[in-house]
């Protein structure tokens, strides 16, 4: 059964599908550091969407919605609009690609680096590879 | 959607006289001390002279410069408020450039911490100019700033593509003394840039046709260049080639060869253009051994650069053998082991290699994404010189 996109139950499968990847496990063995993907506001999107994501030594310990933005203070934030992020998990869409054309944000936080997150590309873009094994409800 | 960005090109003799037509008070020059010995310098300052525009120099870049040079240089940018900054040298320089001109508009930034999907919008104080001092790495073209990461000795790519030039200047005769060796290493940085930047699975049609040119022209005119400096011909040709390669790969994306070339030229500190010409055949027997489309596409560059006729395979293949036949032309190592680097030293790193070239964005912009164990396989064969065969 679908998991409705920007909802606890998505972010509970999706933390479960990156503790069962080797190949995220693998690719971000010594990776420590945590996320913001927000979602903005706007379109099917009627209110920001956050999503905290802690990715630690190859696992996932903790994925989930935030609705108070100031209870976590992540290393990297990553924002985008509904529509790019659908484009992204579905893999129509490159995460890198959305950066660099500037639809999708990336910010450091206090910790984070950009030297630090391109160390490990091939876990990012496993990230993503495991978001489109998600069978999602989209909002649209 | 996608973007190309392009710089206004002057190009071809006299091109230098282009800096009379700029609007400005005061430009900043981003450069190293060998080019100001050679003189080059002298010969950009001369065009900034006779139109009344001030300039102040900041000639402290190093090859493959620190984050820590960067921020010496935005320390000055700061003190001297330009409204054109002009990156005069090889890609070093063009890349500190782009890196220093964002300092201007955020003298707080930490270099490092330059994203891709920011604006910075510094051509509210400056714009940004290039004029390459060595025909091959398109950096008067590109957005892309390469840097060096000392604490992790690894290379890191930033930029913005706001970081395109507005103006880049090819003139023959800031490249008619560059030496044999140069010449050789930053031209296999044109070929390997055109073939790459042509089959990126990241092309479009908008971005295979400077690439496709610029293979044709830099195989055709390397050699010459290399074997005579002063025919300018061939120095013309080779800087049209370099800049049409940045236009292809920088709105593309390099491949393969970039990724284990950056990982080599990182820990072995080997020049970028010799360590990614260096794996450029290894990568492309790579491809053609797993992706009938990329396949298909050096068959396209064989042909149009007149390499070979045939089937797609016969065609990629003699592609191949053409680069390989160019890096003995112009004395360019064929293996790892012909850069002099010891077999024992270079095992044992091959999983720190791994690691560098894993995580490149280039190695995951091709048509065949290798794993760990097929980079090791390249790494190795590479090392002994042996075409892959996997």
């Amino acid at each position: 059964m679908a998991a409705k996109f920007g909802t606890q139950e998505w972010y509970d499968i999706y933390k479960e599908e990156i503790n069962n990847s080797k190949e995220y496990e693998e690719a971000a063995k010594t990776w420590e550091g945590d996320f913001y993907f927000i979602t903005k506001k706007g379109g099917p999107a009627k209110e920001a969407i956050v999503g905290y994501v802690d990715l630690w030594h190859g696992k996932c310990r903790n994925a989930e919605i935030v609705t108070d933005i100031k209870k976590y203070n992540p290393e990297f934030i990553i924002e985008a609009p509904y529509a790019i992020w659908k484009r992204i998990c579905l893999k129509q869409l490159d995460s890198t690609q959305a950066l660099i054309t500037k639809q999708s944000k990336l910010m450091t936080g206090s910790r984070g680096t950009m030297s630090k997150i391109m160390r490990y590309t091939k876990a990012a873009n496993e990230l993503t590879n495991i978001t489109a094994r998600i069978e999602t409800e989209w909002l649209d | 959607m996608w973007t190309f960005s392009c710089p206004i090109i002057a190009y071809g003799d006299y091109a230098l006289e282009y800096i009379a037509q700029i609007q400005g008070k005061k430009a900043f020059l981003v450069t190293d001390k060998n080019i100001v010995s050679l003189g080059l310098l002298k010969l950009v300052t001369d065009q900034l002279d006779a139109v009344n525009i001030e300039w102040q120099v900041f000639d402290e870049i190093e090859p493959e410069p620190s984050v820590a040079t960067i921020k010496r240089g935005g320390i000055a940018i700061g003190k001297y408020q330009p409204d054109w900054v002009i990156g005069l040298g090889g890609g070093s320089c063009m890349d500190a450039a782009k890196a220093i001109i964002i300092l201007l508009v955020q003298p707080d930034l930490d270099p490092d911490a330059i994203i891709a999907s920011d604006t910075y919008n510094f051509r509210q104080k400056a714009k940004l100019m290039a004029i390459p001092t060595t025909s091959g790495t398109g950096s008067e073209a590109t957005w892309a700033i390469v840097l060096t990461d000392t604490e992790y000795q690894r290379k890191i790519g930033l930029g913005t593509t706001e970081c395109t030039p507005d103006v880049a200047i090819l003139d023959p005769v800031m490249v008619e003394g560059m030496p044999p060796q140069i010449t050789a290493d930053t031209g296999m940085d044109a070929v390997c840039q055109a073939i790459e930047g042509y089959v990126s699975t990241w092309g479009t049609s908008i971005t295979e046709g400077p690439g496709l040119v610029a293979a044709k022209q830099a195989f055709q005119y390397l050699p010459r260049a290399y074997k005579d400096g002063r025919d300018l011909e061939a120095r013309k040709e080779m800087q049209n080639a370099a800049i049409l390669a940045g236009l292809s790969f920088g709105n593309s994306m390099a491949g393969l060869g970039h990724s284990l070339g950056h990982a080599l030229g990182a820990m072995y500190h080997i020049p970028h253009g010799r360590s990614v010409g260096l794996f450029l055949p290894y990568t492309m027997e790579y491809l053609i051994n797993g992706s009938e489309e990329t396949t298909a596409k050096y068959a396209e560059i064989s042909s149009f650069c007149g390499a070979a006729s045939g089937s797609n395979l016969e065609c990629a293949k003699a592609l191949v053998t053409r680069v390989r036949t160019l890096l003995k032309e112009i004395n360019q190592p064929l293996s790892v082991a012909d850069c002099g680097i010891d077999k024992d030293q270079y095992e044992a790193s091959v999983p720190d290699l791994i690691d560098r070239a894993l995580n490149e964005v280039m190695t995951m912009t091709v048509s065949r994404v290798p794993g760990v164990e097929d980079l090791g396989k390249i790494f190795r064969y590479a090392y002994a010189g042996k075409p892959i065969n996997f």
